[in-house]
């Protein structure tokens, strides 16, 4: 056994922090703020390649594995969730429906500018009345005249509606039981995409409503074998669930980290608040939890990198990292006192952000369903 | 075009003293010299400008300062040479440039780069060691840098303003943070890094004798190292809503308003 990760590992992990710490952290509050698209910081996280990073390079990304991939966004996250979830979303739920299942064609028509970050592309398959039951989608598409015509609605749907949004892979029925996934090019007529919409967290990423009405899109848009669109998103969350709990080990170790340094220089009762043992516990409760889910995560990521099952240690990460993240970022807060409900303070950035990590990608609840369903019940 | 970059490892946070050898402690984490990232940027952006030639990146140090080369390979470096050897720990400036010297001497570059200075031990100076020892002239302090017809023009950063001062080729200069934004690693330079040629020398393998370096060939002994002295009779102002007006009463107190 070697916990050692490699050399380019470190690598990506030393370079994407100090990314982070040089070039995201001085603008995260002003972004959020002002619920501001990064379009700066993805320019700049492209011409690092770290917008495909585990698409091959033939199709435009970097290549690497899952761990780096995973190692990344956590890194990104541990400064600024909005940041690295544009990136997560538009990697593990944009890009790679289109390398797992796509024809050569579709695949040289889409990746070279997705994977290279030049273009953004999103994942819809939440509707509003199709959430954790994802499979009761009601959106249709219908096979007219060499065209797929879909009729429906997407909600919460990320990175679909920013200026460099390309397309979205929507599910929807294709006959009665019958899922496929289709892709849809911005700008298609009958494509509907609202304004952005409001929410606790998150304020710089892009979260939208969808419509389509009578909207055509052309045959080869299918995305692999009609029919398999269920089987298809199921794969897509399990590995996506990956970078979420990567999310997850992220958002919880910089919290640790602001609590951290915030406990050592404030003082009261003439010390700092880091020498009582209310404040210790928590923290020593925080770093121990964050080691078990780092580990969690790194071993879900390993798997897939050996080619192995991985869906139970990837639903597991998901959920444990979910739950750290909400613990550590309350814990955090909480060291913080008042200063923490403060906009200036960091803190309450990460603790708004941090209670999707519970939600999107499939919520706790569903997290052990799927845990219970490997365990064999 | 060949360019000699020399890169240095050196201890990641805050410095610390190893009190039995006297030498500073390099058993944590170590990172490249930031100054360093400044001249592997320039040997890059010069590469690049003339569309062909080599940067080869030399350092001297422990098997450990692979790291740091491997950043920069994956910032774009061609390859790198390591000169490790045992005994060429604890070298002083007069040891550490003769191996580095030696080390360039075979590489024969048009120019060599450096960072101004050293993050961990300060020094500033082993540059003019290194050209002195090849015989090469000396641009220190540059903060912009032009190569036109076999020579090098470098723009001096000093307190009263700029010199420019050419020089021919093959030259020795030295860089200071102003001179350019050095890159990220890009994740294809990460992952390609370790397909570039790095070789790892021994004193022995670059015919030098163990007596001239580490110890043994250093002129200078270290006497002591000590922690800076705790600032004895700091005051404290806890802020109770008149810190402003106490610490202007201290200054004015001592004079220094
Ligand atoms: C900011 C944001 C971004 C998002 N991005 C995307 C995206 O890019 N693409 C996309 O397709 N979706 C996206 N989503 C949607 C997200 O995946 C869903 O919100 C999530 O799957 C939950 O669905 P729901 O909101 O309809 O909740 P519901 O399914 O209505 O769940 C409500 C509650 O009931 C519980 N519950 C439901 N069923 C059961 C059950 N059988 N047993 C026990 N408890 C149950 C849930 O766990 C939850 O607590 C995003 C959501 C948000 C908020």
């Amino acid at each position: 056994m070697n916990l050692d990760l490699s050399q380019e590992h470190e690598l990506v992990r030393s370079t994407v922090r100090e990314f982070a710490v040089e070039r995201v952290a001085p603008v995260a509050e002003e972004l959020d703020r002002e619920s501001r698209f990064p379009y700066e910081l993805v320019a700049e996280l492209a011409e690092l390649g770290l917008m495909g990073m585990p698409i091959p390079e033939e199709y435009g990304g970097a290549g690497t594995d899952t761990l780096s991939y995973a190692i990344a966004v956590e890194e990104l996250t541990r400064i600024d969730s909005s940041v690295a979830i544009t990136v997560a979303a538009h990697t593990s739920l944009g890009t790679m429906p289109i390398y797992l299942f796509g024809t050569e064609a579709q695949k040289r028509e889409w990746l070279p500018r997705l994977a290279s970050g030049r273009n953004l592309a999103a994942f819809g398959l939440t509707e509003p009345e199709a959430g954790s039951d994802a499979g009761a989608t009601r959106t249709r598409a219908e096979a007219r005249d060499g065209s797929w015509v879909i009729n429906g609605s997407k909600i919460f749907i990320t990175n679909a509606g920013t200026d460099i949004s390309a397309c979205v892979t929507i599910t929807a029925l294709t006959g009665e039981g019958e899922i496929s996934n289709l892709i849809v090019s911005n700008g298609t007529p009958g494509y509907g995409i609202s304004q952005p919409m409001h929410k606790l967290g998150w304020h710089a990423s892009d979260t939208r409503e969808l419509s389509f009405e009578h909207c055509a899109v052309p045959e080869g848009n299918l995305l692999g074998e009609r029919g398999r669109g269920y089987q298809q998103f199921l794969e897509i969350l399990d590995g996506g669930r990956i970078s979420v709990a990567a999310m997850g080990v992220g958002l919880a170790q910089g919290a640790y980290d602001l609590a951290f340094a915030y406990a050592q220089e404030r003082r009261q009762f003439g010390r700092p608040i880091s020498k009582f043992q209310a404040v210790q516990f928590k923290l020593a409760d925080m770093a121990t939890e964050i080691e078990a889910g780092r580990a969690l995560v790194y071993k879900a990521a390993w798997l897939k990198d050996q080619g192995r099952p991985f869906a139970r240690e990837a639903a597991m990460a998901k959920l444990y990292t979910g739950e750290l993240s909400n613990r550590a970022a309350n814990w955090a807060l909480q060291i913080h006192g008042g200063y923490g409900y403060m906009d200036e303070y960091a803190i309450s950035r990460l603790y708004r952000d941090q209670k999707i990590l519970e939600i999107g990608e499939g919520t706790n609840e569903v997290q052990r369903m799927v845990i219970a369903r490997h365990l064999g019940l | 075009m060949k360019i000699a970059v020399c890169v240095k490892q050196v201890p990641e946070g805050s410095r610390r003293i190893d009190a039995a050898t006297k030498r500073l402690d390099r058993s944590g984490e170590g990172a490249l010299n930031p100054y360093d990232a400044y001249a592997v940027e320039e040997a890059l952006r010069l590469r690049d400008a003339s569309g062909e030639g080599e940067v080869v990146v030399v350092s001297v140090g422990p098997a450990s300062a692979a790291d740091a080369i491997r950043k920069t390979l994956a910032m774009g470096a061609d390859r790198a040479v390591l000169v490790s050897d045992d005994a060429a720990a604890g070298s002083d400036l007069v040891a550490t440039s003769y191996v580095l010297a030696n080390a360039l001497e075979r590489e024969s570059s048009d120019l060599v780069v450096f960072g101004y200075q050293a993050a961990d031990s300060d020094g500033a100076v082993l540059w003019a060691a290194v050209a002195d020892r090849l015989r090469r002239p000396v641009v220190s302090q540059v903060a912009e840098l032009r190569l036109e017809s076999g020579r090098v023009r470098g723009k001096r950063q000093t307190e009263f303003g700029y010199d420019v001062i050419e020089a021919p080729l093959p030259a020795v200069v030295a860089v200071t943070d102003a001179i350019n934004e050095p890159r990220y690693p890009s994740l294809k330079g990460i992952m390609g890094a370790k397909r570039k040629p790095q070789e790892t020398l021994t004193l022995a393998e670059l015919g030098i004798e163990a007596e001239r370096a580490g110890e043994a060939g250093s002129r200078t002994v270290v006497l002591a190292l000590n922690e800076p002295p705790s600032r004895g009779e700091a005051r404290r102002i806890e802020d109770d809503g008149d810190a402003a007006a106490r610490i202007v009463e201290f200054l004015l107190e001592k004079r220094l308003l």
